[in-house]
């Protein structure tokens, strides 16, 4: 497998954490760098070239968002955010500052492997959207703008192809709403939420087996969107 | 009062203030007969001795005057510089109080008690007298020495003046001197003073150069020092008197001295007559004035008289009051039996002849209806006004005459020979009398004494002029018509006076009820209002109204700083109090400003609220009309006043404290529950942590691999659970905390349960979900992370307390501007007792048990649901089972 080609950056502050993500991580495959301070992680992010960086936002020197700022004006690099449910701004703040994901203090194992992998292959494919999307027993051809379930063919609105190009690029992260507005309803219609709470509403109706409780198209509370797709949907 | 657990601090301040209290500077007095006598170089003398030996003195104003010997006292001596000030563009120097208190020596020397600061000066005296100054040194816990003469003793004052011819104008309260530590009698004959005189060693100002000769003649310093002398002797004896071995020889009779006055020139010499009668008796005194209908009209500057009057008898230490009654003397005998008066002065009658014979005078009158008391009619002396205290405001003129009201008279007077006119051909001239006399009667009621009494002259020549034969002509064909004429006009007269004094009166007892009534207003709406500041409003209007002024209450902040209130003001706020001031009544509880004894000539008065332990503020008022203030009757209504408000910010303050103190014991309260609750709801899950994670560290080898894992998802699902106890702690704090600020936006509701649902979905296990969402649900307008938090929270509710094949059901319905949510649930249904008492906190449905969770998740939901304006409740369902129903905002705004 080609995993092992990736070396993961983990900014954290406490060993104990730190050994548990080395565990983990090796475990999985992968190889694995650690810094404990943002100075440091922003020296080993330089000298390493690391393919994702994990960084937990309650730093000793700097806190992580300016450190997330610091990467992310010279490098594209996934980086996933360790942040405990308390620190709601913290988060949003991060993701603002360029962070693609974050997961919530006391995460579960699988739950954090998910994310890596999702940040990982955004990686690989760059902002390339794949060809065609599987939600289940639901297909869908981006490209072609085709939808096709179980009982025959779906019809989507250009509106809704446009969200789920949106939400399929970044497939498996999550996608703020304000990105999805912007993109999709263009920059002066931002604050509008509303639209774009029909449009999923819509899009859950066609595409999932459950509207009621989504499987594909998640909300992220306060933040936006998520698609996972079958292969973390298990 | 409910007591607070008392500040070690505070508690330590409150014993050095008192400490501080009963540390009160002693005053030492070198009393001399004359100038010249040595005081100065005799306390100048004690000084260097007291100096010797290492005491702290210090010299704060002492004036050599060129004296050589006074100039080689000093020497040696620490010497205070004393203060330049600008008074009528001379520089003079007088006693830096701010400096002294700055220095805080432990002796300080202050020559000439009597001394009157320059009120006019630049920068303004703090105090107008010297004597008030040494007071506040005092108060500071500063021991003072000072000098003074026998003839600036406010009592003796005209009796020196008897004597010398002199009038002393600069005069020390008896009281400051009887309430000195010690009195050192500095005594020199007659003889040696004039030696001394001669050879130039007595400073005489230069004013006073002419009267030199007059003032020191052997006979003249023999009486003073006999009256020196025998002021002494009575404090030896009073000090006697006052030995606890005397205490128990009660007073036989206990006398009680009543002085009459009234607003004649004569009522000083009366007040301090009465001064040194209770003195003598050792009795308490009162200074009575009665305001008869008389009196009321009299001029303002004889009125106003009696406001000095009555404050040099407060001054002295007697008592005031101002009676109201129809005649002086029924009022002043029923005063003097109800208070149980033994002697009672008045002055030696003025009128003679047969108008002492028509109207005797109140003391002749007094004297025959006497019982009970003794008579004392003290002789008129010499001429002598009151020395107004320096900055006292004039007080504003009399009221003018309103001309219109004697058109009016001329106007009745017509009206009534218009009646007669008519009734002349019918009725004899006997009737038309009483027409003339009804007018009179009318007049006097409607327009007051001098438009009546006009009115009765103007009747009596109209009656003559018109209808008595020859008609048309002034002259009288019958002489009997004079005596008609003069029956008249006496009875018009009397009528007039009469009917205007009963007038008179009816306004002065009108105006009091209406004071009174006023009073009662404000007590009774202070009553009904919450919270200091509402009740400094309420205050402010009230007092603006009655008083005819302008007027702020100061609070103090946390600090004790007083401020202005930061409340629009009102239309009659005092806008431009001086705060420093003000600081200085509240800190030393007593009266500042305008009329008092403290900064006169500041244009607003200054008085404190509450007592001398809690000073909660103070009423600054600005009056249009000084009167208002001055009069004695006014002021004590003021300070009446100035009493209820007092009081009615203290019980607001204890309202206050006991609310305080009752959040206090409730947070306490909850404290406690939280730290029970949470100590066994961590410690069981770490318990389980900790066997587990040491069986798998030092067993981890010899265990097969189901065990392993059943341990290590056993530490998973305990932190997980802990987690979630520290979150909901946490989301709970912050919200008591009103720290939680809503981020609202549009969401729908299918969204928020998704998400919900997906959180909580591994507790909730295989259980049945059953949604039942209309499709035209309304959007909502909440904050998304807290409503998905109180849906997680419901959720977790009904996965604790449920079987695992139970079902769930959500449903929602609009309901107006929200839409009602409901969450049932087909478990055992709500514990038994009030379904409200769930969403308190550390409220389970079970007792402790195996059940985890300190009971806050319902509390957060309601706190949640309340963030949003909405509502929450728990029903039992008929068939079983809970259902948890709110409401949420479905409209913005």
């Amino acid at each position: 497998m080609t995993r092992a080609a990736y070396q993961l950056l983990i900014v954290e502050d406490d060993p104990a954490i730190r050994s548990v993500l080395r565990a983990l991580l090796q475990g999985e495959g992968y190889r694995v760098v650690e810094a404990e301070t943002a100075a440091r992680a922003i020296i080993e992010a330089r000298s390493h070239k690391p393919d994702l960086l994990l960084v937990d936002l309650g730093l000793p020197d700097t806190d992580g968002v300016s450190a997330i700022r610091e990467v992310r004006s010279w490098s594209p690099v996934p980086i996933i955010v360790l942040s405990a449910r308390s620190m709601e701004d913290h988060k949003i703040a991060a993701l603002d500052a360029g962070a693609d994901d974050y997961v919530t203090k006391p995460f579960s194992a699988p739950e954090l492997l998910a994310r890596v992998r999702a940040g990982l292959r955004r990686r690989s494919q760059g902002t390339q959207q794949p060809a065609t999307l599987a939600l289940g027993p639901v297909s869908i051809d981006l490209a072609n703008r085709q939808a096709r379930g179980p009982l025959g063919d779906i019809h989507l609105t250009p509106l809704e192809y446009r969200v789920l190009d949106c939400l399929a690029r970044e497939a498996g992260m999550v996608v703020r709403q304000r990105r999805l507005l912007r993109e999709v309803w263009g920059p002066d219609r931002e604050d509008d939420a509303r639209g774009l709470r029909v449009c999923i509403k819509y899009l859950r109706d066609k595409l999932e087996p459950d509207p009621k409780r989504p499987r594909y198209l998640l909300t992220e509370t306060g933040l936006g969107y998520r698609l996972r797709s079958d292969a973390e949907a298990r | 009062m409910i007591e607070v657990r008392p500040d070690p601090d505070q508690l330590l301040a409150h014993v050095q203030e008192e400490e501080a209290r009963a540390r009160r500077g002693r005053l030492r007095i070198f009393f001399g007969a004359s100038a010249g006598v040595g005081k100065t170089y005799a306390m100048l003398e004690a000084a260097r001795n007291l100096r010797a030996t290492g005491a702290d003195v210090v010299v704060g104003y002492v004036q050599p005057h060129g004296r050589v010997e006074t100039e080689r006292l000093l020497e040696g001596l620490e010497r205070l510089p004393m203060q330049m000030v600008q008074y009528r563009g001379i520089v003079r120097h007088e006693l830096d109080l701010d400096a002294l208190l700055e220095r805080r020596p432990a002796i300080v020397l202050v020559d000439e008690l009597a001394h009157s600061n320059p009120v006019g000066a630049e920068p303004p005296p703090r105090h107008p007298k010297r004597w008030q100054d040494i007071e506040e040194l005092r108060d500071a816990g500063i021991d003072v020495w000072t000098t003074v003469n026998v003839q600036h003793l406010e009592s003796l004052n005209d009796l020196v003046a008897q004597i010398t011819g002199i009038r002393q104008r600069e005069t020390v309260p008896d009281r400051v001197f009887d309430e000195a530590d010690a009195i050192e009698l500095i005594d020199l004959p007659p003889d040696d003073l004039l030696a001394r005189l001669r050879a130039g060693k007595v400073y005489i100002p230069d004013e006073a150069a002419t009267a030199l000769e007059r003032f020191f003649r052997t006979p003249n310093l023999m009486a003073l020092r006999e009256l020196a002398l025998r002021r002494v002797a009575d404090r030896v004896e009073a000090a006697a008197r006052a030995l606890p071995t005397n205490r128990t020889r009660a007073r036989l009779a206990a006398d009680r001295v009543m002085v009459a006055v009234g607003p004649d020139q004569q009522a000083e010499q009366l007040v301090r007559a009465g001064k040194r009668l209770a003195d003598a008796l050792d009795a308490e005194w009162t200074v009575v004035y009665v305001e008869t209908p008389r009196l009321l009209r009299l001029s303002a500057v004889d009125r106003n008289r009696r406001i000095d009057v009555l404050r040099l008898a407060e001054s002295l230490g007697g008592e005031t009051v101002t009676l109201d009654g129809p005649t002086a003397v029924a009022t002043l005998v029923e005063y003097a039996q109800t208070r149980h008066a033994t002697r009672v002065i008045v002055g030696a009658p003025k009128r003679r002849g047969w108008r002492a014979w028509l109207r005797p005078s109140t003391s002749t009158q007094l004297v025959r209806q006497a019982q009970g008391f003794d008579v004392l009619i003290v002789a008129a002396a010499g001429q002598g006004a009151i020395a107004r205290p320096p900055g006292t405001p004039t007080v504003g003129d009399a009221p003018p005459i309103r001309w219109n009201r004697y058109g009016w008279a001329l106007a009745t007077t017509l009206v009534c020979t218009g009646i007669a006119f008519f009734l002349y051909p019918h009725f004899e001239l006997a009737n038309l009398v009483m027409v003339y006399l009804l007018g009179v009667t009318v007049a006097g009621l409607r327009f007051g004494r001098g438009p009546s009494v006009m009115t009765a002259l103007l009747n009596v020549a109209a009656f003559d002029f018109f209808f008595v034969p020859p008609r048309f002509t002034f002259a009288i064909a019958d002489v009997q018509y004079v005596v008609t004429f003069a029956v008249m006009l006496i009875v018009a007269l009397v009528i007039a006076n009469l009917v205007a004094s009963v007038r008179q009166q009816t306004r002065v007892a009108g105006a009091r009820e209406r004071r009174t009534a006023l009073l009662y207003a404000m007590s009774r709406e202070l009553a009904a209002t919450r919270g200091i500041a509402n009740m400094a409003q309420v205050a402010v209007r009230h007092v603006a109204e009655v008083f005819q002024c302008q007027a702020v209450v100061l609070l103090p902040d946390a600090d004790g700083k007083l401020r202005y209130p930061r409340d629009a003001a009102l239309d009659k706020s005092f806008r431009h109090a001086d705060l420093a001031v003000a600081q200085w009544v509240a800190d030393h509880g007593r009266q500042a400003g305008l009329g008092t004894d403290t900064l006169p000539a500041a244009p607003g008065l200054y008085m404190p609220l509450g007592d001398a332990d809690r000073r909660l503020g103070v009423l600054a008022v600005l009056v249009e009309n000084v009167r208002r203030v001055l009069l004695p009757e006014q002021r004590h209504l003021l300070e009446t006043f100035a009493g209820q408000i007092g009081l009615a910010l203290e019980r607001a303050r204890l309202a206050e404290a006991a609310e305080e103190a009752s959040l206090a014991a409730e947070r306490e309260t909850l404290r406690n529950t939280l730290l029970a609750s949470i100590s066994h709801d961590l410690r069981t899950p770490l318990a389980v942590m900790a066997g587990a994670g040491s069986t798998l560290a030092e067993r981890g080898a010899g265990l097969d691999e189901a065990t392993r894992v059943s341990l290590a998802r056993s530490i998973e699902t305990k932190a997980q659970e802990m987690s979630e106890l520290v979150s909901n702690v946490l989301d709970l704090m912050r919200f008591e905390s009103g720290k939680v600020t809503l981020r609202r936006d549009w969401q729908t509701l299918d969204d928020l349960t998704g998400a919900a649902l997906q959180a909580a979905q591994s507790r909730l296990g295989r259980r049945a979900i059953d949604i039942r969402l209309p499709p035209d649900l309304p959007p909502l307008y909440v904050d998304a992370t807290l409503v998905t938090q109180l849906l997680i929270n419901l959720f977790d509710n009904v996965a604790k307390y449920t079987g695992p094949d139970a079902r769930l059901t959500i449903s929602a319905v609009a309901d107006g501007a929200f839409v009602r949510v409901c969450v049932d649930d087909e478990g055992p249904g709500l514990p038994p007792g009030d379904p409200r008492r769930l969403f308190d906190k550390f409220q389970r449905g079970q007792g402790e048990g195996v059940v985890v969770g300190v009971g806050l998740g319902l509390a957060i939901c309601q706190a949640i649901v309340r963030a949003h304006g909405a509502q929450i409740e728990a029903q039992r369902r008929p068939g079983g089972g809970a259902r948890f129903e709110f409401t949420l905002p479905a409209t913005g705004s």
